[in-house]
């Protein structure tokens, strides 16, 4: 496809109502999901987190720490599942992996220049091969958010696909960091551009950009996975990041995920949640419907 | 493959406290009635909830009268920004007993518990507090220098949105300085007697609001009444009619609200996603119990496929059930025998050729039901594309052009409301220009407000409720 296919081809996908999805996505939100269905879809979301820390001061002890968190995230409760991969900057790949082996636990790497991807291309690839190099089993990268409002969505497609080359085997997750997006129809396009130059996953934000995640955004991000499968018969999963702070947040994802692109996705698979601090709650949450009273925030370790 | 069930999430029917009999409420007391009480039932289990009075042409004469004396002596002569005063503090009171209200009128008339807690109960307070700020600028409303009250007010209302229709009704009439005495339906009289004991709390000078129960008799006793100096009505077409003629050559005046067969108009370039869920809530709001629904899906030839296909989807994730469940999206249906006509039309489809289809949804075993359905290969000469359903029922016709959607829009005896569903504004206002209905709404459905008038053309009916042109049918200009 052409530069020019390309762009009118992004530009033909249906529109996006901006006052009819927010409605929509606040409507789903009003959901009450209580007792064993609420039980279900704590589990089901802890099992979905991307435990991550993306801060410069990390250290090998803090990774590491955020490992052991992650294969046990409530050591007083073996019932507890493991979340679905623990996602750091490049350079740490190599704790985690060695943290985490033999666990099941993913381990996601922040490469192509996180947060700004504002970086030659060769330095992008370099970062995402070390990164698969060190042992990462999936990658989230950041698009180039200045080419693709400036309209040249072929250099944004050519940058993903060339990742996704660099990639080999592990899982590509693109960034498209929605807040600078700032329409739903960007979102709606970019969405579709990543996936047709390769995404396996689809993801909000960086969570260094506010807004982060929101509901409307993920909702318009739900429908166009689906419509893409429908189209071109290829599964992209989403992964909505940063803002999810509660159990309640949570859940009004997996009822915008159940109700939009369907259970199809209702698996670590296919959805995730990059969200740390939600993990304490969703942990609290749980305790609370077994035992019927609340714990303080001491009972939770913070890594 | 998860499947996420969810538990169900019942509202507590504890906030509310249902009597097992209830009387007339005149002149600010309850009292029997000389017709035979009859029984109110919960739609969605055919459970008896309480017997209530029915006013007999005596009842309907003394609560005139109690209308009258209050009007003379203390209502009509009271300062516009006195009665305001009271406007306010019932508008307060429903929102403090917001959840009662909308407990009661989901259990009295079948409709979800999200949809009156939600929409219902908030409107008829905005509705209240709206009216209650004209009260004191009647002069000021652009109908003439000093306009006067009209006196007592005879108002017939309907039974798919009990509440919101009283609020509709009583709200400006007060406003105007009218009296009035309201027949709520007899099947849900409920929260009309709820709000009778919302006027007590509030202090209303007796006889201003008068709540008379009962079934058509009763109604027809109001609006012959000589004692009355205006009817407003909202219901079918067939009673309007009966009442346009019963009035014919009075002095009083008259607004009628009726039916309606609404086209909602897809045009190729929508917004896919949101259009899909306008249809639904024009459709399947409030089970399509909605003079104003969106029962006629006119959707442009080359996108038809596509939005169907979403639109089934769609309908697929519907929850039909418990009405106090939280989660429910569609409740009950009023009464057997609306279940009964829903069902004589969609067979009617069916015969005439039109395709049905509904998503698979397992419906209570007790109570009055009926699944979200939808027929395609729909033509304009099918009856279900002419006459109103009146239920979760939407037909589907397909166009070429715009001039066609108009055309084809335009072509039914009613003229309540319509939609229009485009990314391109000029295309909007092409298109809302040409239509003949009273409300348009634009990439949007079933939106209601107290400052936007509503009303019909043809066989809809004619007067306006809610804005400042909902005034002039309360006044004397």
């Amino acid at each position: 496809m052409t530069a020019t296919e390309l762009h009118g081809f992004l530009h033909g996908l249906p529109g996006v109502d901006q006052v009819g999805a927010e409605e929509r996505a606040a409507r789903l939100a009003t959901r009450s999901i209580k007792t064993s269905a609420k039980a279900e879809a704590i589990d089901l979301a802890i099992s979905m987190v991307d435990l991550t820390t993306l801060e410069g001061a990390d250290t090998a002890g803090k990774v590491r720490a955020l490992c052991a968190k992650a294969a046990h995230p409530d050591p007083s409760d073996a019932s507890v599942p493991k979340v679905a991969a623990v996602c750091v900057y490049p350079d740490m790949v190599e704790t985690a992996v060695a943290a985490l082996s033999g666990s099941g636990i993913g381990v996601a790497s922040v490469a192509t220049a996180f947060p700004s991807g504002r970086a030659p291309m060769e330095a992008k690839l370099a970062d995402t091969r070390a990164a698969v190099a060190a042992g990462a089993s999936e990658i989230d990268m950041v698009i180039d958010r200045g080419a693709f409002l400036s309209g040249d969505y072929a250099k944004v497609h050519e940058e993903i696909t060339a990742v996704k080359d660099a990639c080999g085997p592990a899982h590509l997750k693109v960034i498209l960091e929605t807040g600078e997006l700032a329409t739903y129809d960007n979102v709606r396009r970019a969405s579709w551009l990543a996936m047709r130059a390769g995404a396996d996953f689809i993801k909000t934000s960086t969570g260094k950009v506010s807004p982060a995640a929101t509901l409307p955004v993920t909702l318009v991000m739900l429908e166009a996975v689906r419509d893409y499968r429908a189209a071109a018969g290829r599964q992209v999963g989403v992964k909505p990041a940063g803002g999810i702070r509660t159990t309640k947040d949570a859940i009004k994802y997996l009822v915008l995920v159940n109700e939009t692109a369907g259970p199809d996705w209702l698996t670590p698979d296919w959805f995730r949640l990059g969200a740390s601090s939600v993990l304490n709650d969703l942990l609290m949450q749980r305790r609370k419907l077994a035992t019927g009273v609340y714990s303080g925030p001491d009972y939770f370790t913070l890594d | 493959m998860t499947v996420f069930d969810y538990a169900p999430a019942p509202e507590s029917r504890s906030v509310v406290d249902i009597r097992a009999s209830y009387g007339l409420f005149i002149n600010g007391e309850f009292t029997g009635g000389h017709g035979e009480p009859f029984k109110t039932i919960n739609p969605a289990d055919e459970g008896v909830l309480a017997e209530v009075a029915c006013a007999d042409e005596s009842d309907v004469d003394r609560a005139v009268r109690a209308a009258r004396a209050a009007y003379d002596k203390v209502w009509g002569p009271m300062p516009g920004a006195e009665r305001a005063k009271y406007l306010y503090r019932i508008a307060r009171i429903v929102q403090e007993r917001s959840r009662e209200l909308a407990v009661l009128e989901s259990i009295d008339n079948g409709k979800p518990i999200r949809e009156s807690r939600d929409v219902d109960v908030p409107l008829v307070a905005a509705w209240f507090f709206y009216y209650a700020g004209w009260a004191d600028k009647l002069r000021h409303a652009g109908l003439g220098p000093a306009p006067k009250p009209v006196g007592v007010a005879g108002q017939v209302i309907p039974w798919n949105f009990p509440l919101l229709m009283l609020a509709w009704k009583i709200a400006p009439a007060l406003a105007c300085g009218n009296t009035v005495v309201l027949k709520p339906a007899e099947t849900t009289p409920l929260t009309a007697l709820l709000f009778a004991d919302i006027c007590r709390q509030a202090e209303l000078p007796p006889g201003v609001v008068n709540i008379v129960t009962g079934a058509g008799e009763t109604g027809a006793a109001l609006v012959s009444h000589p004692g009355v100096d205006k009817v407003a009505f909202t219901g079918s077409t067939q009673v309007g009619r009966q009442i346009a003629r019963t009035l014919a050559g009075t002095r009083k005046k008259l607004t009628l609200e009726l039916g309606g067969k609404a086209a909602n108009i897809v045009y190729q370039d929508a917004a896919l996603d949101q259009a899909v869920e306008g249809i639904v809530n024009g459709i399947f709001f409030n089970q399509g119990h909605v003079c104003c629904a969106g029962s006629r899906l006119l959707v442009q030839e080359s996108v038809a496929e596509e939005v169907l296909e979403r639109l089934k989807a769609r309908m697929a994730t519907l929850r039909v059930g418990d009405p106090l469940d939280k989660n429910t999206d569609i409740g009950a249906i009023n009464s057997a025998a609306q279940l009964a006509r829903i069902r004589e039309l969609s067979d009617a489809g069916e015969a005439e050729g039109a395709a049905r289809w509904s998503p698979q949804c397992e419906l209570p075993d007790r109570g009055f039901w009926f699944a979200p359905t939808l027929f395609t290969e729909v033509a304009q000469s099918h009856r279900i594309a002419r006459e109103e359903i009146f239920g979760p029922v939407l037909s589907v016709l397909t166009f070429r052009t715009p001039e066609e959607a108009v055309t084809k829009a335009n072509n039914t005896p009613y003229g309540l409301s319509a939609g229009i569903w485009t990314e391109k504004g000029s295309q909007i206002l092409w298109t809302a220009q040409r239509l003949r209905a009273g409300v348009v709404w634009a990439n949007t459905f079933n939106k209601f407000d107290p400052a936007s008038p509503f009303g019909g053309y043809k066989e809809s009916g004619f007067g306006r409720e809610g804005g400042r042109h909902g005034l002039e049918a309360y006044l004397n200009v």
